[in-house]
């Protein structure tokens, strides 16, 4: 299952390697409700990255003392399948998992009425069935449509996007390869109906003008990603009734 | 040093003067604390620094050791950082495995020096492929007074700029260690500048109180030419795009001030 690397990543006409041009996202589908024993599910496939996200709660908080008075404990785990990379990944969470956990929840949190729900608490999970890039950001906007399944009030939905610099141009949504041979990757996760950054990490190289293009960049794939949320969660209604009436 | 918890009154206070351009211990919005920097404390470590950030403390020591290369770059040595939250800089850490504070703490120090390619990294091949230098740097919080974030990476640089690597020679495979040293070769400074947002205001270097109010952190770090290197946005809240635009201006000129403190000359 070896890649090969190839010499370049987008061509003389802006063309990338799978065929996209610079600004476009990766093919996305998205189902709402996947899981029967979940309080709320969903599961994305952007390109080849393919997750699975359920939420359970809010729901009686164990162990107790980690209980909060005044809000429901919002708890977050990432994890990627031992067979979802190149390379054989052991199933214990790794250093990146743990961080990417944490910003993880901090970037959904926002977006809950936790204080509906104080004593309680509401656990996502996320699972990286295989990985092809940007899946922290693919992870945000389906763990989101699985809190809104899961009936849980919320502010808005969180849509998530990266954006690189490959071979020296912006370039939305990036491959495993482009991110790996890019200069640049600055995952995003934005509430548009707030305009609430909610996740913002970087590493690279980019000058105050060029992150400022990354940003705006960044900004206009999340709001395609957004469309393509309420899309999804319209169509398990849809469906629901449908089989209703039936 | 004061209770963790305190009072509302006092949280009040402090959102409220920040809403008016104000702070609690008489800073501008944008003033970091007093810095003080010890380089070489620690005459065992390769290299060495303590930080003081305000009451904030932060010792760093670099070990250098021999060991395998990754097999996807066999031609460079290994970086590697790790922060350790110790118990006695307070009543809120625990002795155990790092907790995702500290692995966070750690990787966003890392981010800003490999990323700013802040450590010749080839430069530390023995025989490629099989031996290579492996730099640890080692953060060690001695007192948590907020910001610990500036802190580390601070003393983080400070400590690679004076950490010696002995002189070597390879006889029959084996690494030999001759008498001498040269120093390693650093060649970015990148600097971390991290925002609270208190009141809808972004407030430089904040302190442990003003942690505790804060609605959401962000950390921006710049490289010597002015470029970002690094960035990582924490907590519950959320910056809007103006602010994260605005925090990036700020972070420049911030940087380049700190810079000057740890880079002599």
């Amino acid at each position: 299952m070896l890649q090969e690397t190839p010499s370049k990543l987008i061509d003389e006409r802006g063309i990338r390697l799978d065929g996209r041009g610079l600004n476009e996202l990766r093919p996305v589908k998205i189902e709402v409700g996947v899981l029967s024993n979940a309080d709320g599910s969903a599961y994305i496939e952007q390109g080849k990255s393919k997750i699975l996200a359920a939420v359970y709660g809010p729901k009686e908080v164990h162990p107790k003392h980690l209980a909060l008075p005044d809000r429901a404990l919002l708890r977050c785990r990432y994890h990627m399948a031992p067979f979802s990379v190149e390379e054989r990944k052991s199933p214990a969470p790794s250093r990146r998992e743990m961080e990417l956990s944490k910003v993880i929840r901090e970037a959904l949190e926002p977006s809950v009425f936790v204080e509906y729900y104080p004593r309680t608490s509401i656990d996502l999970f996320i699972e990286v069935l295989q990985a092809d890039g940007g899946t922290r950001c693919s992870g945000i906007t389906v763990a989101s449509l699985a809190l809104a399944d899961a009936g849980i009030p919320m502010r808005d939905l969180v849509a998530a996007c990266a954006v690189g610099k490959v071979e020296g141009r912006l370039v939305l949504d990036l491959t495993d390869l482009e991110d790996k041979g890019g200069e640049a990757d600055v995952p995003l996760a934005w509430m548009p109906n707030l305009n609430a950054v909610t996740l913002l990490q970087m590493d690279g190289m980019l000058t105050i003008k060029e992150f400022e293009q990354v940003m705006n960049l960044a900004l206009e794939g999340c709001k395609q990603v957004y469309q393509l949320q309420k899309e999804a969660l319209k169509v398990k209604y849809v469906t629901v009734k449908e089989a209703v009436e039936e | 040093m004061s209770s963790i918890m305190f009072s509302r009154v006092k949280q009040k206070q402090i959102a409220q003067l920040i809403s008016s351009g104000k702070r609690l211990d008489g800073r501008g919005l944008t003033d970091y604390r007093e810095v003080q920097l010890e380089d070489g404390v620690i005459e065992r470590a390769e290299g060495s620094a303590r930080v003081r950030l305000g009451k904030t403390e932060v010792m760093v020591g670099i070990k250098i050791e021999v060991g395998e290369p990754f097999p996807d770059v066999p031609n460079e040595g290994v970086l590697t950082v790790n922060a350790e939250l110790v118990p006695l800089a307070s009543p809120t850490f625990e002795p155990g495995p790092p907790d995702e504070n500290s692995i966070e703490l750690a990787r966003i120090v890392d981010r800003g020096i490999r990323e700013s390619k802040a450590v010749a990294l080839e430069k530390l091949c023995v025989e490629p492929g099989k031996r290579v230098f492996i730099v640890f740097i080692d953060i060690y919080v001695l007192n948590h007074d907020g910001n610990l974030i500036d802190a580390s990476a601070i003393a983080s640089l400070a400590a690679l700029l004076n950490t010696k690597m002995f002189n070597y020679e390879v006889t029959g495979g084996e690494v030999k260690i001759k008498p001498g040293y040269t120093p390693l070769p650093v060649r970015n400074y990148p600097m971390a500048v991290t925002f609270a947002k208190i009141s809808d205001k972004l407030v430089v270097d904040p302190w442990l109180e003003e942690e505790q109010v804060m609605d959401a952190r962000l950390t921006m770090t710049v490289e010597k030419d002015g470029k970002v290197c690094a960035v990582q946005k924490g907590g519950y809240g959320y910056f809007t795009m103006q602010q994260v635009l605005e925090a990036a201006k700020i972070a420049q000129e911030k940087a380049e001030e700190l810079r000057k403190l740890v880079v002599k000359g």
